[in-house]
């Protein structure tokens, strides 16, 4: 039976994707003072792929997505992100690859002293290369995305949290960055309004054709994800239909004391024999 | 919390490891004060950024430091007054109130109350953005935390410093000219003369120095303290408190050293 193909509309991006692998971590380790948070992991995130990432508090998930963008140095190891190695990349070289990977921080991180429309705009107008005009189309452009853009003269603290969750990714995704990064982008705040979340990263991920790594401690985000695609057409996601398949690919990595005890897709998932991992998607 | 539970919850550390830990702290400061400077000759300069901070650092803290100056002028002008009276020599007070708020206490006032409202203030101020990870945000962004944070409040504050302690020099001026006529009779025109003659190049030399020294102090210890912040909304509170005490001290400490330098090179 064929595969059937789903409505999704071209993407942001006019830049063509690269083959390798976006992410690769080469057994990486991690501690802070005596405490080992990351013990010679390694993995990857091929090209498109979305890898959702799980693990107890303090499993070290936030910490791996940080390193991913060079804002954490490993104590051993190598970090390669589109093709660079940023575990040996000086500060101003990481600010050139960070252009291409946008990340959404676990509180939003917005600027509080900065108005929606320059939170969003702020990469923009930093480079200083784009004119005020276009960052502004460009501002409005993201705040669509998100559906909010009556927003844009609004200060993060006027806003709830899954609103400002919503404007961290109008941020994160201006620049149209090939990978991006979430952190618990769904953490601490209610169903409907995490499933709008949801809704709107499968959106990026089907529109935009974006690889991402998303941290998070809902089951069922991942799950979602795995389960439906973003209609375009009628602008709001969809069960993947009997036989379908979405073009994204969905892996799952699970932490446990610094090591990865998990990585593969659904169905890998569903039928491990570990134990805590029985245990932990029940 | 039982007293026992405390004592046991207190971690012993060793004093191979403190000393580490202060070589580290003294390192990392003197990177951050170091690259505030480079920076300056770094695109991108953030001209708007200084201008905002020398809005909130100079203006914002012209009233205090104009009050605790007169005021100190005007306390150092009635002590005086008791011990010179005992020689016959009050008509010297312009000169002693002169020399004193000029060369030291002007600077040195100045920079103590600057320390304690703005070092807190951008302790906090950074301390928030670190534990709130919008420090991290602007990295993600590819900007220089340090290029668009540190810089441009050293710069202001060093600027702002040396005005504020001109205008607190002339406060304190006044404050002493004010009890020198009104309490304790002096002609008005003698104290001025007497307080102006007496200053010559090394005084006012020593005493414009001082504030940019102090004004660099302030500003690198509370970015310091502040991007150091570890441990949430309660070490946002360590660390301001840190930042203040820190440059405060620094200031005193400096001071002996600044003005025993200048002595030297000036030949005063």
């Amino acid at each position: 039976m064929a595969t059937p193909t789903l409505p999704i509309e071209a993407p942001l991006s006019t830049s063509q994707p690269p083959s390798g692998p976006v992410i690769v971590f080469e057994d990486v380790s991690i501690a802070f003072e005596e405490n080992v948070v990351l013990d010679g992991i390694s993995f990857t995130l091929p090209h498109g792929e979305t890898k959702a990432i799980f693990g107890v508090a303090g499993a070290g998930k936030s910490t791996l997505l940080k390193m991913a963008l060079g804002l954490l140095k490993p104590d051993s190891g190598h970090i390669y992100t589109l093709g660079e190695d940023v575990t040996q990349m000086t500060e101003d070289q990481l600010f050139e690859l960070r252009r291409n990977v946008g990340i959404v921080f676990q509180e939003s991180a917005l600027f509080d002293s900065l108005t929606v429309r320059e939170n969003v705009a702020f990469r923009l107008m930093e480079e200083g290369k784009t004119p005020a005009a276009e960052i502004e189309r460009r501002v409005r452009e993201a705040l669509r995305f998100v559906e909010l853009e009556n927003t844009v003269d609004m200060f993060p603290a006027e806003l709830s949290g899954g609103m400002r969750r919503r404007v961290a990714i109008a941020r994160a995704i201006i620049t149209q960055p090939e990978t991006l990064l979430y952190d618990s982008p769904t953490g601490g705040l209610d169903p409907v309004t995490s499933t709008t979340i949801v809704e709107l990263i499968i959106k990026q991920r089907d529109v935009s054709k974006t690889s991402s790594l998303l941290v998070t401690h809902r089951l069922q985000d991942a799950f979602i994800m795995a389960n439906h695609y973003f209609d375009a057409k009628a602008n709001q996601m969809k069960p993947v239909p009997p036989g379908g398949k979405i073009e994204a690919p969905l892996a799952f990595l699970i932490l446990r004391d610094g090591k990865v005890i998990f990585d593969g897709n659904i169905d890998e998932l569903a039928h491990t024999k570990d134990e805590y991992i029985r245990e932990y998607i029940s | 919390m039982a007293a026992g539970d405390f004592l046991s919850s207190i971690e012993l550390i060793s004093p191979t490891e403190f000393a580490k830990k202060k070589i580290q702290s003294l390192q990392d400061y003197s990177i951050l004060a170091a690259e505030s400077v480079v920076n300056l000759f770094r695109t991108p300069r953030y001209v708007a950024d200084m201008i905002q901070q020398m809005d909130l650092i100079g203006f914002g803290s012209l009233p205090i430091v104009l009050a605790s100056v007169f005021f100190t002028g005007a306390a150092l002008a009635l002590n005086s007054a008791t011990t010179l009276s005992r020689f016959g020599a009050t008509t010297v007070i312009g000169q002693l109130v002169s020399i004193g708020i000029v060369r030291e206490l002007g600077p040195v006032l100045a920079g103590l109350v600057v320390a304690g409202r703005n070092s807190s203030g951008m302790a906090s101020e950074l301390g928030s953005m670190i534990v709130t990870e919008q420090i991290d945000a602007m990295r993600a962004l590819g900007t220089d935390p340090l290029k668009k944070l540190v810089t441009p409040r050293v710069v202001a504050t060093v600027v702002m410093m040396f005005f504020l302690t001109i205008l607190g020099d002339l406060m304190g001026l006044l404050g002493g000219g004010l009890v020198a006529n009104f309490l304790l009779g002096m002609n008005a025109h003698e104290y001025w003369s007497n307080a102006w003659q007496t200053l010559v190049f090394s005084d006012v030399f020593m005493g414009l120095m001082k504030p940019l020294v102090f004004g660099f102090i302030v500003a690198t210890v509370g970015c310091y303290y502040g991007l150091s912040t570890k441990g949430g909304t309660q070490g946002v509170g360590r660390s301001t408190t840190e930042a203040v005490v820190a440059a405060m001290i620094l200031i005193i400490v400096v001071d002996v050293f600044v003005t025993r330098f200048l002595m030297v090179v000036l030949g005063s």
